[in-house]
């Protein structure tokens, strides 16, 4: 149900285009209206996104530690899994977001006869996920070469490596091939494992389904429907210089692959692909693991009803001297 | 034990990851005996002043909730989205990659898909989705987005205790979402309205009364310690001193209650006052702060801090210069994350420094309290205590992790360096169960009632399998740990999943091996079990 629900709404976007480009002529609409309003609902709801986060405080120092604390001199604390500095957590910070650490303690649990609970390694999400994410990067970063005149030095650099093994004509790029592997995996994963099949909801599949797209157009646009280059950047760095040009004859393929991007980065502020900038606020990992060495100041600090000693001691005061246990009242 | 409780070969049978075909969606619990927690009795709701105090149980259809129950609960969660930081971005970042989906002990334990850390935090998400964000309004159960509803409530009450706010799946997170951070707000929204049960709200009521969860008076708190000097009288031939309320000594000892009332823990008390004893500790014990403990935290983060209030107030009316803390979980996640947040800044107190041997416990320069654990390494390290390790044969050892020490503080090697130092025979668990992996007992945040027990011992298998694990591979007899709530449910997990195992806690067995000065020949340990000796080894 979920599925189908993200498939179809993939599926309607797709025809949209096609039938607005091919049918309707709107060239104008898909080529440079959609893509600068979906551009500024990216840049406007992320900000907006980040502001609203950043408005609720952090009232408690609540760090999940995962290594050993600071504590006395002899015994080695865990700089990276339970960081006692700022230095510490931009290491974890940049573990995580570079590296995906978390994930990559993945277990699986199985229960066999006995009982015996077994927990085995289970890299495959991280494998999964790092291709995947580190493949989406250099592509978008790839496609710099069409969005600024002279090529910059950083995409030439990336294109030579990513094609490194020349296979082919046009030279087949690596991260295309590993991103279709990821996405494949990741979508998989999502049906074939029970408990994931069970918690996926419709707004897991959409951006799934919608990248998978993407990659797949761009990947028929490169190699076999292939479009007039030349047009497609002088559309780009139109876009990009604030000057938009409609060029003739540019393939359908790429209004398509345009129209799926746009809706791409217009969803994500609405959607969880948020954890993007997310993970960076998340508390549980931002912070040092030094709340007793550093007082963590609450903005809200609520006050409570106590019950005082004064309070305690007039209850009690007869007991305790009857105990013998000094009281500050006789 | 309930005779109801089938056996655990058949307990485990049963257990099965495959979720239903029906999604989740749509709201369903069934209040079965042996899984839930009966509800907080009318009286000591009204003497916390919380919200809607009547006789009520989960079972009993109508749960007599206030007519605007709803606004209150969206309200409430409003206030709290505009408070926590952490609950915004916890809302809004899952992306349901299941990394947590078969960490949490109680779904390893039960199979039930809502026990999955993701789908326990997806019951409030997608309330969440439905009333404050824009998917949700618009495309409703496509966006995993649903009405708040009674049966929803329901739900609630079900699954965010039948959480122990361990914060395992929190580890394994690739974005740290916590579900013990989810499951605190949500048991003070449900608070609102009336919804909690009795095995918190009356230790929190006991506790603001008397300062401690038992509810013992400050008489019955000074027979307990010096009931225990007594005993250890007569093991050692030492009777030490335990000073209470004393103004102006150096350091106030906190404990949780169960430490001086219940048993095993009564073991690591006299284990305790052996030590300070031996080391000439100038130090006192409190009974308006009687309590380490804070089940207020599992009610709301007001009450975590009312009930909190009373070690920083004592340790300032006594005058002392620092503060030492025993062993308990959720006690040290307070202490070390929230108290001086909530109670500080404790600038009354001193910088820790150990009177024993000038070493200065600079991690605790701000709060001003030691872990008992930190204390004691530093005294074993400096060669300041004498230790007979042969006194701990008996024991063949392994280490329980409490999850908050654990993975609130990192206070992983020094309990096992000082178990190390004191027992002969140390074993490890396997390493997906220990350290910053450990498993809960199954029994913290609340849930360790007798009504609860079979989801207890579903939620503490993982843990009572890793022990059963190293009891065959090691002849493990002896599960030390640092927490009374695992020293309080532990016991009976192990009777039930293994077997032949004692639980104690880690100063139970420096007791055991403390050389005491002019003490007489022990013949037995703490707990009266005789000692092994040459000719019982040789047999």
């Amino acid at each position: 149900m979920n599925i189908l629900f993200s498939f179809f709404a993939v599926l309607i976007i797709i025809l949209a285009v096609i039938i607005g480009v091919e049918t309707a002529q709107l060239e104008f609409l898909f080529g440079v209206i959609i893509p600068y309003a979906a551009i500024a609902t990216f840049i406007l709801g992320i900000i907006y996104r980040i502001l609203k986060w950043a408005k609720s405080p952090v009232p408690f120092r609540i760090p999940t530690v995962t290594g050993q604390e600071k504590s006395l001199s002899w015994i080695k604390s865990n700089k990276l899994d339970s960081p006692n500095s700022t230095l510490g957590v931009i290491g974890r910070m940049a573990l995580e977001v570079l590296l995906f650490r978390s994930l990559f303690r993945n277990t699986k649990t199985q229960l066999k006869d006995g009982p015996a609970l077994v927990y085995g390694s289970s890299k495959y999400l991280w494998l999964g996920a790092l291709v995947f994410h580190w493949s989406f990067l250099i592509i978008v970063l790839r496609h710099f070469r069409y969005f600024a005149e002279p090529i910059p030095s950083f995409v030439i650099f990336l294109q030579n490596y990513d094609g490194l093994f020349q296979i082919g004509l046009p030279i087949l790029y690596v991260t295309d091939v590993l991103i279709l592997a990821a996405l494949t995996f990741l979508f998989l994963r999502r049906i074939t494992d029970p408990k994931l099949k069970y918690i996926s909801l419709s707004s897991d599949y959409f951006p799934l389904f919608l990248i998978i797209s993407i990659a797949v157009t761009g990947i028929l646009m490169r190699y076999f429907a292939k479009v007039d280059i030349v047009s497609v950047k002088e559309l780009a760095i139109g876009l990009f210089s604030f000057n938009p040009v409609i060029p003739n004859g540019i393939g359908i393929m790429f209004y398509i692959h345009l129209f799926l991007v746009s809706v791409l980065i217009a969803y994500f502020p609405f959607s969880k692909l948020l954890h993007m900038p997310g993970v960076f606020l998340s508390p549980t990992r931002n912070l040092a693991n030094n709340s007793r060495m550093k007082r963590h100041i609450n903005p809200w600090n609520k006050p409570v009803r106590i019950h005082t000693y004064e309070e305690y001691e007039d209850e009690f005061r007869d007991k305790m001297k009857a105990a013998g246990i000094p009281v500050e009242k006789e | 034990m309930s005779e109801s409780i089938i056996k655990p070969e058949e307990l485990a049978k049963k257990i099965d990851y495959e979720p239903p075909k029906k999604g989740w969606l749509d709201p369903s619990v069934e209040f079965k005996r042996g899984v839930y927690n009966y509800s907080g009795i009318p009286k000591n709701v009204e003497y916390l002043q919380l919200p809607n105090p009547r006789k009520w149980q989960p079972e009993d259809p109508d749960w007599q909730l206030p007519e605007n129950w709803k606004e209150i609960i969206l309200n409430g969660l409003k206030e709290r989205l505009d408070k926590f930081r952490s609950l915004k971005i916890f809302m809004d970042i899952c992306v349901r990659c299941g990394a947590c989906s078969d960490k949490c002990h109680f779904f390893i334990g039960s199979g039930d898909p809502k026990n999955m850390p993701v789908l326990r935090a997806e019951l409030l998400r997608s309330i969440y989705r439905n009333d404050f964000t824009a998917a949700g309004k618009v495309f409703g159960k496509f966006a995993g987005a649903r009405e708040l509803t009674i049966d929803v409530i329901k739900e609630w009450f079900y699954y965010f205790y039948q959480c122990t706010q361990c914060r395992r799946c929190s580890v394994f997170c690739p974005y740290g979402i916590d579900t013990a951070e989810v499951t605190i707000l949500v048991r003070e929204l449900l608070n609102l309205i009336g919804i909690n049960i009795d095995w918190v709200i009356t230790p929190v009521a006991n506790c603001f009364r008397t300062g401690n969860h038992l509810g013992i008076q400050p008489h019955g708190f000074k027979d307990s310690i010096d009931f225990a000097v007594e005993d250890l009288e007569s093991i050692t031939g030492i009777k030490v001193d335990a000073p209470i309320n004393k103004k102006g000594a150096e350091i106030l000892f906190v404990v949780p209650s169960a430490d001086y009332f219940g048993e095993p823990h009564y073991f690591t008390l006299l284990g305790y006052l052996a030590l300070f004893h031996e080391i000439g500790l100038d130090y006192t014990w409190t009974t308006f702060a009687s309590e380490g403990g804070n089940f207020g935290s599992f009610v709301s983060h007001d009450l975590m801090k009312s009930l909190n209030t009373k070690i920083y107030a004592e340790a300032k009316r006594l005058g002392v210069k620092y503060i030492i803390g025993g062993e308990c979980g959720h006690m040290w996640r307070v202490l070390h994350q929230y108290m001086d947040t909530m109670n500080g800044p404790a600038d009354f107190l001193e910088k820790p420094v150990s009177p024993i041997t000038g070493t200065k416990f600079e991690n605790a320069n701000s709060t001003k309290m030691v872990h008992i654990c930190e204390f004691t390494a530093d005294l074993i390290k400096n060669n300041k205590i004498k230790i007979d390790k042969n006194r701990n044969d008996h024991r063949k050892v392994t280490f329980h992790d409490s999850c908050n020490p654990a993975r609130a503080m990192g206070l992983i090697e020094e309990p096992r360096y000082v178990i190390n130092n004191v027992c002969n025979y140390f074993y490890e668990m396997p390493e997906n169960t220990i350290k910053e992996q450990t498993f809960c007992c199954g029994s913290g945040a609340g849930l360790g009632t007798d009504e609860n027990l079979e989801m207890r011992l579903r939620g503490g298998f993982p843990r009572a399998n890793a022990v059963k694990f190293v009891k065959e591979k090691y002849g493990v007899n002896f599960l030390g740990c640092i927490c009374a709530i695992d020293k309080a449910t532990l016991p009976p997990l192990m009777d039930y999943w293994v077997g032949g195992v004692e639980v104690g806690g880690v100063h139970e067995l420096v007791g055991n091996a403390l050389i005491m000065k002019s003490e007489k020949e022990r013949t037995t340990d703490l707990r009266g079990d005789p000692l092994l000796t040459n000719e019982s080894v040789k047999k």
